[in-house]
């Protein structure tokens, strides 16, 4: 029986291990809490913390990102050096060693550093069973003896072994200095270092003229030892199954195009797929702001329902109707990351990003993008170079986010002739198709001329990816990981987005403007906007934006639109005087829209020059308070964040300027 | 001279002889596996010729060229 004094305590536990040996997974099965799991070296970016209460005591675990050496390379393996070696660490009664039981040469690297960290600590020799199917002999029994200390194999998709593991934890104890110097002059320097443990004497003799290839060769040459008599050929009867696949999927030939068949269906989901549960989504809003106007508007008052259906509702439904489209995107990146795909894709991409300056590891992080540039921007933390994740972090917000698209359609459904260019093939999906690749377009233009202003040369990337063999994805791990970034995306742009449209609700609302006698709805809408503090900007503006072929209506879209681009809509429509609940597909603001004319020169303002101006300037602007928050939180910098911001804004103008003057000289005007 | 990894014909193992030594890539290279005498095999290239997957251990990792070009490896006789 354990005493009752030992049963109240409470331990803390982290996993240590390389990226994608299943620590995520093992912490799910420890913890019963889920996470983010996918088959993507290095996904885990944050610390994620889990507990389980059990009688014998309170478990804490924490599942660390994953790493090759406790020397960090990249920001989220910087993450664990900071955990273990910093303060952090000392609070840690416990550290899991997982290892992936089929690569354990590889594995046993980082466990060979962490012995030396002179903690204690247990081994989970994790994928049991797929070293077991392919009859590798796993050295539990001699790891153990050479240790001293718990060495469990474990199963974590099935739960195998993970009582065994948690039995284990009691019997852990710090390991001594397993591996040594081939140099014996070294061995007695480190002996002579009077540091806490192993891993401080070594750091106390860096600097040493080759002590570092020492160190490792001398780790290895521990490695060969305790593994002598692994079999080199279960190894690749492993493999096998992974290599047919990839024999298609990295063929010359047949990988990109499989790639991009991928990826086009990829697109072809988030539209077809998204657009019914999109529209869902704002008729529910609609009906809620219809239902409390109608219901509560009484006793709240013109102005607070006012805030609450303008403002509120309409605010947040504004984010949440691109949910659809980013749980798609994201239910298929986390599919593929499962199945080892992505890695595929990275190794596939990694040459033609290389020519900007990018590399493979930019891949999911401008996917992602295509969503929406916040969880792209935060996605950059697995790239291991500093400038590449800076310029990944630059171009990001120049990937077509969900965002734009309600901007898109609304011009392209009310100006864009609806005429067929070939069977099947319209204008208006040409101009549309247009945007998408222009996008695309200006971030290689732009990485490839920051990478250009830096000398790059001599600076290698040591690792592009690693490619772990295929492996059956679990719908039920996407879908948890799903509720996860949802979540995510929620919290952060809902939060943002909310406080915005609150802002932008007051600048359009006051001051308040009493209403004639006789005069409609509409038109006293109007007039309160025209008065309004939005309004006395858009025309403080108007001589800015007037070479770029805009009025100060448009001004006013425009300016409120750097809360997040959608706000243009709603905008357009508050202006237009058709009601707020106007959107992209609404009828009556197109109208209003084709046939606004200029009151001096009785011009159409919405000339196709402006048009075109107008989704130019669209492309290329930065028009998301969330995301300049994010880039600032990941960059750590406001100077970059207010750069990148002012940047674009600048390539957005000359880009808008450019594009109307050249349309009207054409005659387009 | 030892031919280097990004020399190797594909399929064809080898073993490690040494690393040209390179202030940001020879010890994240060794850390990864890729040290004298380990044995290393060239699966394939991307499409476009680069990076290269190599076989280290039975991980599968990809390296461009110019990072393999630092590694000198011996052919192994079958
Ligand atoms: N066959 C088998 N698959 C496993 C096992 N443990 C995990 N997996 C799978 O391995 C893949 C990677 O697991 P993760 O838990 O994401 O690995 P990780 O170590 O957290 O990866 P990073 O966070 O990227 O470092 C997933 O597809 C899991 O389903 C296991 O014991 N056996
Ligand atoms: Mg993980």
């Amino acid at each position: 029986m354990t005493p009752p004094l030992l049963a109240l305590r409470e331990r803390q536990v982290a996993l240590v291990g390389n990226p994608n040996v299943g620590k995520s997974t093992l912490f799910n099965a420890l913890t019963g809490l889920r996470q983010r799991v996918a088959n993507f070296p290095g996904v885990t970016v944050d610390v994620r913390e889990g507990s389980s209460a059990r009688p014998d005591g309170l478990l804490r675990v924490f599942d660390l990102p994953g790493t090759y050496s406790l020397r960090p390379n990249a920001a989220d393996e910087a993450i664990v050096a900071k955990v273990l070696l910093g303060p952090a660490g000392d609070s840690l009664d416990v550290l899991v060693v997982v290892l992936d039981a089929t690569n354990l040469r590889r594995n046993l690297y980082l466990l060979s550093e962490v012995v030396d960290l002179g903690r204690p600590f247990v081994v989970a020799l994790n994928m049991a069973d797929e070293a077991r199917r392919a009859g590798v002999s796993v050295p539990r029994q001699r790891l153990q003896d050479a240790l001293g200390v718990p060495v469990v194999e474990t199963v974590a998709s099935t739960g195998e072994g993970v009582e065994a593991l948690r039995a284990a934890l009691d019997g852990a104890r710090p390991a001594t200095r397993v591996w040594r110097f081939a140099d014996e002059a070294l061995e007695l320097q480190l002996s002579g270092c009077a540091a806490a443990n192993p891993w401080e004497s070594l750091r106390a003799l860096d600097g040493h003229e080759g002590l570092r290839e020492q160190e490792v060769a001398g780790r290895y040459a521990w490695i060969n030892e305790v593994l002598l008599g692994a079999d080199p050929e279960a190894l690749a009867a492993l493999r096998s199954r992974s290599e047919r696949v990839d024999r298609y999927l990295l063929h010359p030939l047949l990988g990109p195009l499989t790639f991009l068949l991928i990826m086009g269906g990829l697109f072809q989901a988030i539209f077809s797929g998204a657009g019914p549960l999109m529209d869902g989504i704002e008729a529910g809003f609609g009906w809620l702001g219809a239902a409390f106007e109608a219901n509560l508007g009484e006793a709240f008052g013109p102005l607070a329902t006012s805030l609450v259906v303008d403002g509120v509702i309409g605010g947040v439904g504004s984010v949440i109707v691109f949910l659809p489209q980013i749980l798609i995107l994201f239910f298929f990146i986390g599919l593929l990351e499962d199945t080892g795909y992505m890695s595929r894709a990275a190794f596939l991409v990694d040459r033609p990003l290389r020519a900007v300056g990018l590399s493979g590891r930019s891949f999911i992080p401008l996917l992602s993008s295509f969503a929406c540039a916040i969880p792209g921007v935060m996605a950059t933390r697995t790239i291991s170079n500093r400038f590449e994740r800076w310029l990944a972090i630059l171009v990001a917000p120049l990937m077509t986010c969900s965002a734009r698209l309600p901007v898109y359609t609304l011009l392209i459904a009310a100006f864009v002739p609806d005429r067929s260019l070939l069977p099947g093939v319209g204008l208006q999906g040409v101009v549309m198709l247009g945007l998408y690749l222009s996008g695309i377009a200006s971030a290689v233009f732009v990485a490839f001329v920051m990478s250009r202003s830096r000398k790059q040369r001599g600076r290698l990337l040591p690792l592009v990816v690693e490619l772990p063999p295929y492996r059956r994805p679990s719908l039920l791990a996407t879908l948890l990981k799903l509720r996860v970034r949802g979540g995510d995306f929620l919290k952060r742009a809902g939060t943002v987005i909310f406080v915005v449209s609150v802002v932008l609700w007051v600048l359009m609302t006051f001051p308040r403007q009493a209403k004639p006698a006789g005069m409609s709805d509409a038109e006293h809408q109007a007039l309160s906007l025209r008065e309004s503090y939005a309004g006395r900007l858009g025309h403080t503006i108007e001589p800015v934006v007037r070479p770029l072929g805009y009025d100060w209506k448009i001004g006013v879209g425009v300016i409120a639109s750097f809360a997040a681009r959608e706000v243009f809509v709603g905008t357009m429509g508050v202006i237009y005087s058709v009601g707020d609940d106007a959107d992209e597909e609404s009828m009556d603001l197109r109208q209003a829209m084709q046939n606004e004319r200029d009151p001096e020169t009785g011009r159409k303002v919405f000339s196709l020059a402006t048009v075109f101006s107008l989704l130019a300037f669209y492309v290329f602007a930065l028009q998301c308070g969330a995301t300049v928050a994010v880039v600032k939180r990941e960059a750590k910098s406001w100077a970059f964040a207010i750069g990148q911001l002012l940047a674009f804004l600048a390539l957005a103008y000359c880009a808008a300027f450019v594009v109307y003057q050249s349309m009207c000289a054409l005659g387009f005007g | 001279m030892c031919p280097s990894l990004a020399d190797l014909s594909y399929g064809v193992r080898a073993r490690v002889v040494s690393l040209t030594p390179h202030p940001s890539c020879t010890i994240s290279l060794m850390e990864l596996g890729i040290v004298p005498g380990a044995e290393v095999c060239v699966v394939r290239c991307a499409p476009l010729g680069d990076p290269l997957e190599v076989d280290v251990a039975g991980a599968r990792l990809a390296l461009r060229r110019n990072v393999a070009d630092l590694v000198q490896v011996e052919e192994l006789s079958a």
